[in-house]
């Protein structure tokens, strides 16, 4: 073996982590991309165009808009939210006990807090990119109303933070997979379902309205329709960027733990 | 390999890692000089792996000293895991990537750049003799090949110092040899070696000094024919009988030799010419099932010193 000269690329800890994800991801994209082109147009093809039919001839207008143009925002915000999931709780219990490649990881010069950084940057660029494919097919089903609109992949990105940093740290810390199907059966298709994504907040009674503001979702739908129609006020706005953001602050702060604690403790 | 600092390359003393009430490694000390292939020899639970992860810069000691390559690990993981190379109990390989893409994702760890990445990885997969199968899927190749594979990420970044948790556990004989010659190889360019086994055999044909281990304490050290002459007789007899168990086995062996030791299977007789021991229990009408005459190994040592044999 001749020695090769020790030249250094520069790059910061964190971003040698997330040019792992990247260059994994670059070996296995197409079906996910398929996907994400196919999804959103599906979704506003079958219920914003389908069903928008039913609830224009019972009901007319919703909050204001047609059907379609009120439930495609909510598409970017259960979809983001999703992603921010998956990337979250199996790949990373397999990179901390199945496979171990973050253990790998953690004997090379990054520290526990570059590997979770890397991971949740990683995250970040996904539903980035994802929220710009939605806001181009949402806008090509005309569903996009202001210039504010252009904010959508930052608001997808958000979501999926505030989604995947307290999953990741949960998973972290998890010695099994028992307990993800619980949370995904009992936690995210509930919060699919009844985060006023597919209706208004107004279809429930006043008791219940209170209940489904404590939702993350909520705040995650609430935060894209605000963008896709421009029409919001600023003291709601802030609210849901502010419980998205305290999601994503607590969840760093407890993955930061738990991955030290499982990866070099 | 540069950046010779005087000294040992790796120094620790009275080191302790504690789990919760559970204390893995119980005070041990030791000294690795540059350019030496040093091993730690123990059953599971000995205390190898928190040891190695330790001496890895990964997990931080619960208390005593540790200098690695003159680095305090407390406060220079980093730069010092970026000199290291690593070789896990298990492979932690992408097993879906290809085995050139495995180690260039590696390499990025350490912030080397692509095109040097490239030709490491072009040369690594001649040293492990994986050039055939760069763009194979990891999860194609056999137990060996992926052993290999893990040796030459470890090596990706040019380490100084190799560290090798239980390198051929697992492996078919001929895989094992294969790999013991890379590592000779690697050994002769200047790498130090520090490896963990509870094979004997790879214990004396690897290191040139080792310590064995034993519930989290060293217990002997020394190379590995000083530790046998130390601790141990010139040959052994093993004796099997056709009984239940050979604790059941009633004759006045300790006649015949400086030490015995039944084990539920066999029973071992410590003796200088095992051939001479053979002829005079025959003559004394002592008729085993059968009867072996080998040199003494590490395994008797283990035994000599813990009372138990480090493969159960």
């Amino acid at each position: 073996m001749s020695l090769s000269p020790t030249v250094k690329a520069g790059a910061p800890a964190w971003l040698r982590s997330w040019h792992y994800h990247a260059t994994y991801y670059a070996q296995t994209w197409r079906g996910s991309l398929a996907s994400n082109i196919l999804f959103p147009i599906f979704f506003l093809a079958s219920l914003g165009v389908g069903v928008g039919h039913l609830v224009t001839a019972h009901t007319g207008v919703v909050q204001g808009q047609t059907y379609l143009h009120f439930i495609a925002p909510s598409i970017l915000a259960t979809t983001t939210m999703q992603l921010g999931e998956g990337e979250s709780l199996w790949p990373v219990l397999a990179a901390v006990k199945w496979i171990r490649s973050y253990h790998a990881a953690a004997a090379t010069p990054l520290e526990p807090e570059d590997i979770l950084f890397g991971k949740l940057s990683w995250v970040v660029t996904r539903a980035f990119v994802t929220g710009i494919i939605y806001t181009i097919v949402i806008g090509s089903f005309g569903a996009l109303e202001s210039w504010w609109s252009l904010t959508l992949p930052f608001i997808g990105a958000l979501i999926a933070l505030a989604f995947s940093a307290p999953l990741v740290a949960f998973a972290a810390r998890s010695q099994s997979d028992a307990p993800f199907s619980v949370i995904y059966r009992f936690a995210f298709v509930p919060m699919f379902l009844f985060s006023a994504t597919f209706y208004p907040i107004s279809a429930y009674p006043d008791y219940l309205r209170p209940l489904v503001q404590l939702v993350p979702l909520y705040h995650g739908v609430a935060l894209a329709r605000a963008a896709a129609y421009g029409n919001a006020s600023i003291g709601p706005v802030l609210c849901h960027v502010a419980v998205l953001a305290v999601m994503a602050a607590l969840g760093i702060a407890w993955g930061r733990r738990t991955m030290r604690r499982r990866l070099v403790d | 390999m540069s950046n010779a600092t005087p000294g040992p390359i790796l120094e620790a003393r009275d080191l302790v890692k504690k789990f919760g009430d559970f204390v893995a490694v119980k005070g041990v000390s030791f000294a690795i000089e540059r350019g030496e292939s040093f091993g730690f020899l123990g059953p599971n639970g000995a205390g190898k792996t928190s040891t190695m992860r330790m001496i890895s810069a990964v997990s931080k000691p619960t208390s005593g000293s540790l200098s690695i390559l003159g680095l305090n690990p407390l406060t220079d993981g980093p730069e010092i895991r970026g000199r290291l190379g690593v070789v896990p109990q298990e492979d932690t390989l992408e097993l879906e990537l290809s085995v050139r893409l495995n180690l260039e994702m590696f390499g990025r760890y350490f912030d080397i750049p692509r095109q040097v990445l490239r030709e490491r990885a072009n040369e690594l997969l001649e040293f492990t003799q994986l050039a055939e199968r760069a763009n194979d899927k990891v999860d194609d190749l056999s137990g060996g090949m992926k052993r290999r594979l893990t040796i030459a990420r470890a090596l990706m970044n040019q380490p100084e110092l190799l560290i090798l948790d239980e390198p051929t556990t697992g492996l078919d004989p001929q895989a094992r040899h294969l790999l013991w010659e890379r590592l000779y190889r690697l050994k002769r360019e200047g790498v130090t070696l520090i490896i963990t086994t509870h094979y004997m055999d790879e214990a004396e044909q690897l290191c040139d000094r080792l310590v064995v281990m034993d519930h989290g304490s060293i217990v002997a050290e020394g190379p590995p024919r000083d530790l046998i002459a130390q601790h141990s007789t010139r040959e052994v007899v093993e004796l099997r009988f056709d009984v239940e168990s050979h604790d059941d086995v009633d004759l006045p062996l300790s006649n015949f030799a400086q030490r015995v030791e039944v084990l539920p299977d066999r029973i071992l007789l410590y003796v200088d010419e095992g051939d001479n021991t053979l002829r005079e229990l025959h003559t004394a009408g002592i008729v085993p099932a059968s009867a072996l005459v080998r040199r003494s190994s590490l395994e008797d040592v283990f035994l000599r010193l813990t009372g138990r044999t480090l493969v159960d």
